[in-house]
């Protein structure tokens, strides 16, 4: 068991990805000798030769599209995307070709890409560095998509989306990176299945599900529930498509209250599908509406009042007030 | 022009109102940029300091080869188009006029190679041994890739127009990898069988597509990584209503200077010179010197597909002008001006052409229509549980119509009242 940080994890993760099989390989801007704008990528380029580690030019289309033609080839590209609303000049590729390459080929290619996106706000930063895009992929059949919230997780996530023969997308939850933990790097434990949600903390009142940037927020509300006397229950989804519907229904059945929290905007969100399959499969065991924590029907605010439109822990306690008053 | 520091094109000299150059190529029926060819629409074979070299090289037998397969494929593209019109394909995309950029193309490469299609590149997915009749399976709408690609390195077709041409650079950065990891190992001395052909990826894509950003990243990554891919832009003039003169202001291949890797142009109705510039440019990829654009400059003679009427917005003058200029006739008189070829080998051309279309029509009846319970396996590669809650609702939903109804024996009691509430499978 080793203490680092979620880059950090990613960092062995890919390492050890690279180590094990000669036919993965990095690609994305500034990944090697910069290791990434956020050095998740820091000495790979020195240790696997540029061949592998692929700076590549400034196009987010051509990344995918060729790290595509490489799976085709039998590579198994890792792509980084610097930022989360830098994806969408790669989002053709993306949903058109790499989501759909092995259904309308009946099965006969497989596209083992696997994407990664820094993602979520919290860091003050301008335009475009701070979106959470997920639903907008996770709309989309034939892609895989996970977020890790702790460092162990980052660690094995990574080393399952590469080994998965689907395509994977990886959200990495940016203000999290430097968010320290125990990684065993011998041995996934719990995490063994990347697409199984987690319970973080039970609890009998209510459930908050959260997932990414928000899991931190959400146990730490459900700490300050406690202090008022309220036991919650917390779930890490881990995986948002597909979603674990399995262990958030029996957890809604047990506390009968749902809150899921998460950063992309509520309309048309993961919050919205959730609440939707859990009212159709604990219906009758529910004792008040699912509520949706997230951001605003708005362009990511600007930097200075990004405060007012993130989650935070006030506003789940004030969604779970709002599910303990039925 | 005053300003004499600005780079000239040939525009400057086509009109002083700046007639549109591909517009002017189109009803002239003539390229102001100078193109490669050999085969001239009399049937006198010309010279060319280059690919005369890689003209010599064919013999009769491969000049009957192309004429057959491009009489193959117009037969083949007569038939679609008919079955289309009989309602058995929901669409067809004809490529009459461009038989000798593709027949010409597909023949230059090897079966190690890989190649990136459209969605017109009949004539090549007959070089590459496809079955024609699996190419219908898609227009029929029972299937959207009617083959596997691994048989023949024939990939499926891209709709999203350019799309294709990113993965064929990556899959020429794999090729590279691999040869590099291959050269690797016999420099060890650890392998004793022959080292494997050197390969390269050729894909297609038109005028009107080279348009999208695809292609200029695709360029730019073959480019920065002397990647072993051909870029084989058939211009044929028409990207459906619109002309090549809105795609490009200068002919196609000279954007190739601006990556940095030679750019051709070559008469796209002359099979030989197709053939010859496309066999250069693949062996200059196999080799290790990088990319090559071609510039095929050819005329969609039909419409873009059988859903367009080309009276709308093209002149038939001008169609008549390109059928002048037809690569099938223009091969027939070389071939018999030179006794490669007589009346018996034309009539067994025909003859083949008839047999392929009956095939073609009556495998085109027998197509299956798929269930779609493949759709739902074939979705993911790896076991997905929103994948299989939905079939398995299918299923029970699709039970329902049965006959004799057998679902609605009675479920086992549950304590769980939601079980009872919802009845989907989970």
């Amino acid at each position: 068991m080793t203490t680092m940080t979620i880059a950090k994890a990613i960092n062995e993760g890919l390492r050890a990805t690279l180590d094990n099989n000669p036919r993965t390989l990095l690609m994305g801007e500034d990944i090697g000798a910069l290791g990434g704008v956020y050095r998740v990528t820091d000495g790979l380029l020195a240790e696997f030769g540029a061949d592998r580690v692929v700076d590549t030019p400034l196009a987010e289309s051509g990344i995918i599209g060729t790290a595509i033609g490489l799976a085709l080839r039998g590579y198994l590209p890792v792509c980084e995307i610097q930022f989360d609303g830098f994806v969408f000049p790669g989002f053709n590729q993306i949903t058109t070709q790499l989501a759909k390459m092995h259904a309308r080929s009946n099965g006969n290619l497989t596209v083992p890409v696997v994407v990664r996106i820094p993602y979520g706000g919290g860091i003050g930063s301008i335009e475009h560095h701070s979106e959470s895009p997920e639903a907008l992929f996770a709309h989309t059949a034939g892609l895989r998509i996970i977020t890790p919230s702790n460092a162990h997780d980052a660690y094995w996530m990574i080393r399952q989306a590469v080994e998965c023969q689907d395509p994977v997308i990886v959200f990495e939850p940016k203000r999290r990176y430097w968010l320290k933990g125990d990684v065993d790097t011998e041995s996934p434990g719990a995490s063994a299945d990347p697409f199984k949600a987690h319970v973080l903390r039970e609890g009998t009142d209510a459930t908050v599900v959260a997932y990414g940037p928000l899991v931190p927020v959400a146990l730490a509300a459900a700490d300050a529930a406690a202090e008022d006397g309220h036991s919650i229950e917390v779930i890490d989804l881990r995986s948002i498509s597909p979603i674990d519907f399995d262990t958030v229904t029996a957890s809604a059945k047990k506390t009968g209250r749902l809150v899921v929290a998460h950063e992309a905007p509520t309309f048309g969100g993961i919050g919205g599908e959730i609440a939707a399959r859990i009212s159709e499969r604990a219906f009758l065991s529910l004792e008040a509406p699912v509520i949706r924590v997230g951001g605003f029907h708005m362009p990511y605010p600007v930097a200075k009042v990004e405060e007012d439109y993130l989650p935070d822990i006030d506003r789940i306690l004030e969604a779970l007030d709002r599910a303990l008053a039925y | 022009m005053g300003a004499t520091h600005l780079p000239s094109t040939e525009f400057d000299e086509t009109a002083a109102d700046d007639q549109l150059e591909a517009e002017a190529e189109a009803q002239l029926g003539s390229p102001a940029e100078p193109m490669v060819q050999l085969l001239a629409p009399d049937g006198t074979l010309g010279t060319d300091p280059v690919f005369s070299a890689y003209a010599d090289r064919l013999d009769g037998e491969k000049l009957r080869g192309f004429y057959a397969d491009m009489a193959k494929i117009r037969r083949f593209d007569v038939e679609a188009t008919a079955l289309q019109r009989q309602g058995q394909l929901a669409l067809w995309v004809p490529l009459t006029g461009q038989e000798a950029a593709q027949i010409g193309s597909g023949r230059a490469s090897q079966p190690q190679d890989y190649i990136f299609p459209t969605y017109r590149e009949h004539g090549v997915a007959l070089t590459r041994n496809v079955d024609l009749a699996e190419l219908l399976r898609q227009f029929r709408g029972v299937s959207n890739g009617g083959w596997n690609p691994k048989d023949t390195n024939f990939h499926l077709y891209t709709l999203v127009l350019a799309a294709q041409t990113p993965h064929a650079v990556g899959y020429a950065m794999g090729i590279q990898r691999d040869q590099k990891a291959a050269a690797a190992v016999a420099a060890d001395g650890a392998q004793d069988r022959p080292a494997e052909p050197k390969a390269a990826v050729m894909v297609y894509f038109g005028d009107g597509a080279s348009s999208e950003g695809d292609v200029h990243e695709s360029m730019v990554f073959a480019a920065s990584y002397n990647a072993p891919v051909v870029f084989f832009c058939q211009n044929n003039h028409w990207a459906i209503s619109v002309p090549s003169s809105v795609q490009t202001r200068i002919p196609l291949s000279n954007r190739a200077k601006g990556y940095g890797f030679p750019g051709i142009r070559v008469d796209g109705n002359d099979a030989i010179a197709v053939h010859a510039v496309t066999e250069w440019a693949l062996e200059h990829a196999r080799e290790g010197k990088g990319p090559v654009l071609i510039e095929a400059f050819t005329y969609r003679v039909g419409a873009h597909t059988t859903a367009d009427d080309p009276t709308k917005y093209r002149e038939s003058a001008e169609e008549t002008l390109w059928r002048a200029k037809d690569p099938l006739d223009r091969l027939e008189k070389y071939l018999r001006a030179q006794g490669l070829a007589d009346d018996a080998f034309f009539d067994q051309v025909k003859a083949d052409g008839d047999e392929l279309a009956a095939y073609v029509r009556k495998t085109t009846y027998d197509l299956e229509t798929p269930d779609i319970r493949t759709a739902f396996a074939n979705t993911y590669v790896e076991a997905h549980p929103l994948v299989a809650e939905e079939l398995a609702w299918f299923e029970e939903y699709s039970a329902g119509f049965a006959e004799t109804p057998e679902h609605n024996s009675a479920e086992p009691g549950s304590p769980d009242p939601d079980d009872a509430a919802t009845g989907v499978a989970r």
